[in-house]
């Protein structure tokens, strides 16, 4: 009995969970411009409109140059401060790397209306550039955790023996550190793509006249005739991450198939 | 060992670690074409020497000198040594033939010419025909052999080796001993080892230095240093040594009055330390004291005990006896000969001794 009322308690927590998720294709091929049941006809309207208005295109294209940027910039900086962090004793370290990994649980909001006073303080207008600033500032330390554990699996010996067979050592990292620590920098540019382009607060208050796709999207919610066709965008949006995840999963599963390591943990 | 200036020259290096001081003035010279080892107990500085050999570690003072060139500032990458770690640091991510290979990504080879170093690198540790084999599908020894290869094909001056058996078991460890010094003697190359493991020592070396906080205790070859340890500390980390109370006079010539056994002359040279007479300790190898069957010759010099325990080794046993008049039991060491009984335990035995096997620590 005790099994069952567990099983039970699963399915629950799975519906709650993914409900919703299932009712977003369900309304966007609804032709009924109001979310609600009955469901009416069946159209690709929503979609066609989707690829079809101008200004969500534009929120779309700065949203993914915005993630994209925000990306390769906080790898770039976690793949520094990680490997700094676990190779080298400096003073002060344990401070400096609190510090960096400091906007992992400061509230978002003190941090975008920070930044907003000082780039006005500054001079400087907001738009892309200020949110790509935001972005990084709070991806950089989810990239610095992934790739500590990254180093820190990775025997110190390794760099040191491509050093003994006459490489510098900045050929070292890369014919030995980088390929090694791939499978955390791939994980890593997924995180900060997928925290960047989900993200609402920072790039309402530092897009300027430049809206990412939350932004835009908040701003349609206001005229309930455009609900369908956010419908139709989240499932887009859906897919996409679904493809991305099984893409990231096959390369940690080959990686690991080819240094022969057991599969334990990962997405899926 | 030749005769040659010697291919590394230590002069006098010292090593801080903030207040820590890990080498203690460490001079020595090692020949070409030595093999060479560093033992001593964990922290004892023998790995510090070693890494600061390949570059890896900055010296305080003193000076490394490889080949008649001052070591100083000169990185890793630039030294004619290489190393093998003791994680044997295969890089996971190349098979074995880009494993050996990977140091001669800059020695302006062909492609062709390339591809038979590699072929003979790895004949050469009996690895021929695994170029294709994933690193991670390799064994402990076969990984130890890649790690050779890789080190070896590039031609050092030294080739330093940092603890290498202590990860195989201890049948593997007696092979891979035995094929080291093969490979050593074939490639004439000067081998640096580091290890605990004083048989490993004794077994491979030509010379060993014994290190003790970061000071050699003493340098010699692996004879010299198992039947004349310089201290009792050298005596007892190298073998077994019984230690045997006594007291040492002085008139004319030397001679100790042994507890258990009893008075003998000794050779000024058997005598370390001060010198001062007065107690003593006696230490004396397992296998120069010897139990008497009763078809053993008459012996100059006997004693009575009591077996206080055997262990039996198949090839050997290990009795632990107790000398009438002595405070410890002594342990012998006797070959298991075809015909000949092992004894029990609270059997009375009679062993022969000679005092020129013994040191006297004052």
């Amino acid at each position: 009995m005790k099994g069952q009322s567990l099983k039970i308690y699963v399915i629950l927590y799975l519906v709650f969970l993914y409900a919703p998720i299932v009712l977003l294709p369900l309304f966007a091929f609804n032709s009924g411009t109001v979310i609600a049941f009955p469901l009416q006809g069946f159209t690709f309207g929503w979609f066609i409109e989707v690829f079809t208005t101008q200004a969500l295109l534009e929120a779309t294209r700065n949203s993914v140059f915005i993630a994209v940027s925000v990306a390769v910039l906080s790898t770039c900086f976690g793949l520094f401060a990680a490997r700094a962090a676990t190779r080298y004793n400096f003073p002060a370290k344990g401070g400096i790397v609190g510090f960096v990994m400091l906007p992992l649980v400061l509230p978002e909001i003190i941090v975008a209306v920070s930044l907003l006073v000082v780039l006005i303080q500054a001079g400087l207008s907001t738009g892309i550039w200020s949110v790509i600033a935001g972005h990084v500032l709070i991806c950089t330390p989810f990239s610095i955790a992934i790739l500590q554990g990254s180093f820190t699996n990775m025997d110190k010996s390794l760099e040191e023996a491509a050093v003994d067979l006459g490489e510098t050592p900045l050929s070292t990292f890369r014919l030995v550190t980088l390929p090694l620590v791939a499978p955390g920098i791939i994980a890593s540019l997924l995180i900060c793509f997928t925290i960047s382009l989900d993200e609402f607060i920072i790039a309402f208050f530092l897009s300027g006249n430049e809206p990412t796709l939350p932004v835009y999207i908040w701003g349609l919610l206001r005229f309930p005739a455009r609900v369908p066709v956010i419908m139709a965008l989240g499932t887009l949006l859906v897919a996409l991450s679904i493809i991305l995840l099984i893409t990231a999963e096959y390369f940690r599963r080959r990686g690991l198939r080819r240094a022969g390591k057991r599969d334990v943990g990962g997405f899926l | 060992m030749t005769k040659q200036e010697p291919i590394i020259r230590l002069e006098n290096v010292h090593k801080y670690y903030g207040d820590y001081h890990a080498l203690r003035g460490i001079t020595a010279e090692i020949g070409q074409g030595e093999f060479f080892s560093l033992l001593g107990p964990s922290g004892c500085g023998k790995t510090t020497l070693l890494r600061a050999i390949a570059g890896f570690e900055d010296i305080s003072s003193g000076a490394i000198m490889l080949g008649g060139k001052n070591m100083e500032g000169v990185a890793p990458n630039h030294r004619p040594t290489n190393m093998v770690f003791q994680s044997y640091a295969i890089f996971p991510h190349l098979n074995v033939e880009q494993n050996v290979a990977f140091g001669l990504r800059k020695s302006g080879m062909s492609a062709a010419d390339k591809t038979r170093a590699v072929g003979q690198a790895l004949e050469m540790v009996g690895l021929g025909g695994y170029g294709a084999r994933a690193a991670h599908a390799l064994s402990g020894g076969q990984r130890q052999r890649v790690a050779l290869a890789r080190a070896l094909i590039l031609k050092p001056k030294v080739l330093l080796l940092d603890e290498p058996l202590s990860a195989l078991d201890k049948k593997m460890r007696e092979v891979m001993q035995v094929e080291l010094i093969k490979l050593q003697r074939e490639v004439g190359i000067t081998f640096i080892l580091v290890t605990h493991d004083q048989e490993e020592a004794l077994v491979m070396s030509d010379r060993i230095a014994v290190m003790f906080e970061g000071e050699i205790a003493q340098l010699d070859d692996p004879e010299r240093l198992y039947r004349r340890p310089v201290s009792r500390r050298v005596g007892e980390f190298i073998g077994m040594m019984n230690l045997l109370e006594g007291s040492l006079a002085h008139s004319g010539g030397y001679s100790v009055d042994i507890a258990g056994l009893g008075r003998a002359d000794i050779a000024p040279e058997q005598v370390v330390g001060s010198g001062a007479a007065g107690a003593v300790s006696i230490g004396l190898r397992p296998e120069t004291l010897s139990i008497l069957f009763d078809d053993d010759p008459k012996s100059a010099r006997t004693a009575q005990g009591v077996v206080d325990e055997v262990v039996y080794y198949g090839d050997m046993t290990y009795y632990d006896l107790r000398l009438d008049g002595a405070a410890r039991p002594v342990r012998i060491s006797m070959r298991n000969v075809v015909g000949r009984p092992v004894l029990e335990v609270g059997a009375r035995a009679r062993v022969s001794w000679d005092p020129r096997a013994f040191t006297v620590f004052t």
